[in-house]
C-alpha cells in the first residue's frame, strides 16, 4: 500500500510544511503522519484542509513517499525538491540545516 | 444579497424573471432572450422595464434599445471574467445608457471600485446592509489617482498635468 | 530617466496601502486565498515551492542606482542576499514571507518602484531594447513610449480581469533586442513615407504551448494615437478572447481563430470610436515625458583612446571581454558595455546583494547612474567612456562580473525551473551549469562564436527557448526528467519559430546531445564567420538530426 503524506506551504511565510495527525504543522517530513492511500489519506487531507487550516496554510495536497524507518522520502522529484531545498543552492532551505 | 447605490443600501424593487417564469406587474428585469422574443409586448405592458445580460451576451445586440431599460444588470459569473468591465463603457460612453447600471454575480470588495470606474452605480452585494455599505465606502477610499480617462467623470493624471502646465505658463 | 510626479508616487504609494490592507485580510481570514491568489498576484506574489516569491518591474529595463542599491537592502534584509533577473526585465526574489511583503513594497515605493502588475491576467510589465539611447541604429529611444503605456495600463479598470496575461514590448531600432514579435502586442518605431515616426503594430506573438510569431495589422500607427489604439485592441480581445480555456486563451489564439485582417478590422470598428477621445496624447505630455529620457551629459570625445588601445593590445583577457562584451555607442569615444550574470558554471541572472551594490557604484561612477536589465538575463552600463573601460573591468572582475561571454555559449538562458518553481516540470539551472562546464573553456567558445541556447522548465517558455538557436525544454517523462530539443529559432527581426528535431533525451544524454549538435556544426560550417544558426538555415536539420539519432 502507497504510503502518503499531506504537504502545503505555510500561509505566513510560505514555507514547505508537513501535516500532522494532531493537528500541527512542521518543516520536516519526518514529523508527517503517514497514512495508507484511499480513505485514510482522503480523510487526513480533510481534516488538515478545514476552515481553522486555512489560516495557517495554502492548498494542503497529499504525495507519496517511500519509507527507510522513520525517514520517509517523496517518490517524486519536485516533493524531494521542496522538502531540501534548490538542489542548485545547499546553502539554502532545510537541507541548510 | 444587499443592493448598495449612491453610497447608501437601497430597496429592490426590481424582480429577476426567468424565461418561463410569470411576469410581475411592474419593475421586471428580463432576460435577453425574452427581450428579442417578446420586445413588443414587453414594451407594451411596463413602464419600468429592465434587462439582464450574462457574460458572453454582448450589449452591442441592444445597443438601439437602452433607452427603453431603466435598469441594465451585467452578470459577472466569476469575479475573473472580465468581459462585462468593457460592456459597462459601451453601454455608457458609446450607446448613452443614462439608467442604472448594476453589477450581479461575484462582486467583491477588490473589483468593485473597477466596476465603478467602468460604469456601473449599483451592485448588488452578498453581504448583510451594514457589511456591504462598508465593502462600498472603504473600497472607494482606496485610490483616489487614475490614469485613464472612462466616462465616470474622475480626473485623470493626465488633465491634472495639463492644467498645471497652464497655470504655469500662464505665470 | 523617468521620476516620479506625485501623481505617480501618490498612485504607487496608495497601491502599497491597498495590498497591506489586503494581506491582513487574508491572515484574518476574511479572504479566501481563493479570493486572495488574484490580488497578491497582481503585486507581483507568488507561491513556489519553497517560499513566496515577489517580482518586482522593472520598467523597460532602465535601473537607477539609487533602485539597484534598494534591491541590494531588500535581498540583505527580506531575503537571502540575492536577486534574480528574469527574461522579462524583471528582478525576483525567492524568500520573501508574505507578512513582509507591504514593507517591502513601501521600501520600493521609496525608490519609485513597484510590482504592480507583474503576474495576473493583466496589462504586464513593458519591455524595451536594453540599447535603448544608446545604440547607433536607433530612430529613437522606446522608453517613453513605454512609460506612457506603463501609465496607462497601470489599474487599467477595464483590463484588469483580461482571459489571460497579455505582454508588450517595444524597440526604437531596426535590430531588435526586445523580441517583439513574440510578444502579445509588438511596436516597432519606424519612419513612413514622409519620414514621420510611428509604430507598426504586431499582435498575436507569443510562445507557450501555441507558439506563434506576432502578425502586422497596423503598418504605420501615427504616435498620438498610441494609446487609443492599445486600447482598442485590448477592448476587442477582452470581449473576444476566449475564456473556456485557460491554454486557448491568448490574444495570439484568437488572432489565429479569426485571422489577423478580421482581428484587424475588428481593432479598426472599434479604434474609430475612440481615437479622437481623451486618450489621445497631447504633444505637451508626449515632450514632459520624453524630457525625462533626453540623453545624459557626454562629453566632447575624440574617436580614438588611447588608454584603451593600449590595454587591448597588451591585457589579453581585458582584449577578450571587449570583444564579446562591449558594443558600439552611438555618441563617439563612449560604448556599451555588456555585464554577464552568466559565470561558468552559475546560475543564469542570479546577482548577490554584493555584486548589486558595487555594479550601482559602478554605473554611479562610470555611466550616469543608470543600469540596464536584459532580457537575456544580463545586466548593461549603457554609457561608459571608452577611456574608462579598462578600469571599469577591472572592478568588474573583483565582483566577478566580468566574465566575457556575451552572446557566447555559456550565456545560456535558464528560468529557475524545478529548483524554484511551482509550475516547472524538470530542472533548468543544473542542466545550463553542466552546458556551461562543458563548454566553459574560452578559446572553444571563440571558436564556437555566437549562439544561443535557452532552457525552459515547461511549457510555458519563460525563457523563449522556441526562439532560441538551440532551444531546450524540460518535460517529465514518468517521474524523469527528460529534454526536448528544437533548433534554427530566433527572436531578432528575423523571429522565427524552431523545430523540435526528434525524441528527447534523459538528464544523462542531453548534454552529450548538445555537444553533438556543436560538434556537427563545427564539422559543416563553410568558414569560422558562418555562425551556427547560419550554418543551420543553409543545411537544414538533416544533418543534425543524424548526428543526434543515428549513433543511438
Amino acid at each position: 500500500m502507497t504510503k502518503q503524506v499531506v504537504t502545503a506551504n505555510r500561509l505566513d511565510d510560505g514555507l514547505a510544511v508537513f501535516y500532522k495527525a494532531d493537528d500541527s504543522w512542521h518543516n520536516s517530513i519526518d514529523q508527517a503522519s503517514q497514512v495508507d492511500a484511499g480513505p485514510e489519506a482522503e480523510a487526513l487531507l480533510a481534516q488538515a484542509s478545514d476552515e481553522r487550516n486555512q489560516l495557517c496554510v495554502v492548498g494542503p495536497y497529499l504525495i507519496d513517499i517511500d519509507k527507510e524507518g522513520a525517514h520517509a522520502t517523496p517518490v517524486r522529484y519536485r516533493e524531494m525538491i521542496r522538502t531540501l531545498g534548490p538542489s542548485v543552492r545547499p546553502d539554502l532551505g532545510y537541507q541548510a540545516k | 444579497m444587499t443592493l448598495v447605490k449612491n453610497n447608501l443600501v437601497i430597496e429592490d424593487k426590481w424582480t429577476f424573471v426567468g424565461d418561463e417564469e410569470d411576469l410581475p406587474k411592474t419593475n421586471a428585469i428580463v432576460t435577453l432572450k425574452r427581450w428579442q422574443e417578446d420586445r413588443e409586448a414587453l414594451l407594451a405592458r411596463f413602464d419600468n422595464l429592465g434587462i439582464v445580460l450574462r457574460s458572453d451576451e454582448n450589449p452591442q445586440v441592444i445597443a438601439e434599445d437602452v433607452s427603453f431599460f431603466q435598469v441594465i444588470a451585467l452578470d459577472f459569473p466569476v469575479y475573473t471574467d472580465g468581459r462585462a468591465y468593457s460592456y459597462a463603457r459601451l453601454l455608457r460612453e458609446r450607446f448613452g445608457y443614462k439608467g442604472e447600471l448594476r453589477a450581479i454575480g461575484n462582486v467583491l470588495r477588490d473589483q468593485i471600485f473597477l466596476m465603478h470606474r467602468c460604469g456601473f452605480d449599483a451592485f448588488e452585494i452578498n453581504q448583510g446592509g451594514n457589511k456591504a455599505l462598508k465593502i462600498w465606502l472603504d473600497a472607494q477610499k482606496e485610490v483616489t489617482t487614475f490614469y485613464q480617462p472612462t466616462g465616470d467623470g474622475r480626473n485623470t493624471v493626465l488633465s491634472l498635468r495639463e492644467r498645471r502646465r497652464l497655470a504655469k505658463s500662464a505665470s | 530617466m523617468y521620476k516620479y510626479d506625485d501623481y505617480d508616487q501618490q498612485l504607487v504609494d496608495e497601491r502599497v496601502e491597498q495590498f497591506r490592507e489586503q494581506v491582513n485580510r487574508r491572515l484574518s481570514g476574511e479572504l479566501s486565498e481563493e479570493e486572495f491568489r488574484p490580488l497578491r498576484l497582481m503585486n507581483g506574489v507568488y507561491l513556489q515551492l519553497h517560499a513566496y516569491m515577489l517580482r518586482v518591474a522593472i520598467p523597460y529595463g532602465t535601473i537607477s542606482t539609487a533602485q539597484m542599491r534598494q534591491f541590494a537592502y531588500i535581498a540583505r534584509t527580506y531575503d537571502k542576499g540575492y536577486g534574480h533577473f528574469t527574461t522579462r526585465q524583471n528582478i525576483q526574489f525567492n524568500w520573501p514571507k508574505l507578512v513582509d511583503i507591504p514593507d517591502i513594497l513601501k521600501d520600493l515605493s521609496k525608490v519609485q518602484m513597484h510590482a504592480i502588475q507583474t503576474s495576473g491576467n493583466c496589462i504586464r510589465n513593458t519591455t524595451a531594447d536594453q540599447y535603448a539611447g544608446a545604440s547607433f541604429d536607433e530612430l529613437e529611444d522606446p522608453r517613453p513610449w513605454c512609460e506612457i503605456i506603463r501609465q496607462w495600463s497601470t489599474m487599467h479598470p477595464e483590463f484588469t480581469y483580461l482571459p489571460r496575461k497579455f505582454k508588450m514590448a517595444v524597440t526604437g531600432s531596426p535590430s531588435d533586442r526586445a523580441a517583439v514579435a513574440i510578444h502579445d502586442i509588438g511596436l516597432r518605431i519606424r519612419r513612413d513615407d514622409q519620414g514621420d515616426l510611428g509604430f507598426e503594430v504586431m499582435v498575436g506573438g507569443g510562445l507557450g504551448r501555441t507558439p506563434m510569431i506576432g502578425k502586422t495589422i497596423c503598418e504605420f500607427l501615427p504616435k498620438e494615437d498610441l494609446l487609443s489604439y492599445l486600447e482598442a485592441i485590448l477592448r476587442v480581445y477582452n470581449q473576444f478572447g476566449r475564456r473556456d480555456n485557460k491554454y486557448k486563451a491568448r490574444i495570439k489564439i484568437l488572432v489565429h481563430e479569426i485571422g489577423a485582417e478580421t482581428f484587424a478590422d475588428l481593432v479598426e470598428k472599434e479604434w474609430v470610436h475612440i481615437r479622437d477621445s481623451a486618450l489621445q496624447l497631447p504633444q505637451s505630455e508626449i515632450d514632459a515625458i520624453q524630457a525625462h529620457f533626453t540623453p545624459p551629459p557626454f562629453e566632447v570625445l575624440p574617436s580614438l583612446s588611447s588608454v584603451f588601445a593600449d590595454k587591448v593590445a597588451t591585457d589579453q583577457a581585458f582584449a577578450y571581454w571587449v570583444k564579446n562584451n562591449v558594443r558600439e555607442h552611438k555618441q563617439q569615444g563612449y560604448a556599451i558595455a555588456n555585464i554577464s550574470l552568466k559565470p561558468v558554471g552559475g546560475i543564469p541572472g542570479d546577482i548577490s546583494h554584493t555584486q548589486m551594490d558595487a555594479l550601482a557604484d559602478l554605473a554611479d561612477q562610470y555611466s550616469f547612474g543608470e543600469i540596464r536589465s536584459t532580457h537575456e538575463q544580463n545586466l548593461v552600463l549603457a554609457h561608459v567612456k571608452r577611456d574608462d573601460l579598462y578600469a571599469l573591468w577591472q572592478k568588474l572582475d573583483a565582483y566577478d562580473l566580468a566574465t566575457p561571454n556575451s552572446g557566447l555559449i555559456t550565456d545560456l538562458i535558464a528560468c529557475p525551473g524545478l529548483d524554484y518553481c511551482a509550475l516547472a516540470n524538470s530542472r533548468s539551472i543544473p542542466l545550463a551549469q553542466r552546458i556551461s562546464n562543458r563548454f566553459g573553456e574560452l578559446d572553444r567558445q571563440h571558436d564556437i562564436g555566437k549562439i544561443q541556447i535557452k532552457i525552459s522548465g515547461c511549457i510555458n517558455a519563460c525563457t523563449h527557448h522556441h526562439v532560441g538557436h538551440i532551444g531546450i525544454l524540460g518535460v517529465d517523462k514518468k517521474g524523469q526528467e527528460f529534454y526536448q530539443i528544437t533548433l534554427g529559432g530566433r527572436a531578432d527581426e528575423h523571429a522565427k519559430i524552431g523545430k523540435i528535431v526528434g525524441a528527447g533525451f534523459s538528464t544523462d544524454e542531453v548534454v552529450d546531445a548538445v555537444e553533438t549538435l556543436i560538434d556537427t556544426y563545427l564539422n559543416l560550417r563553410e568558414n569560422k564567420e558562418e555562425t551556427f544558426l547560419d550554418a543551420f538555415n543553409r543545411v537544414g536539420e538533416q544533418p543534425f538530426k543524424e548526428a543526434l539519432y543515428d549513433a543511438r
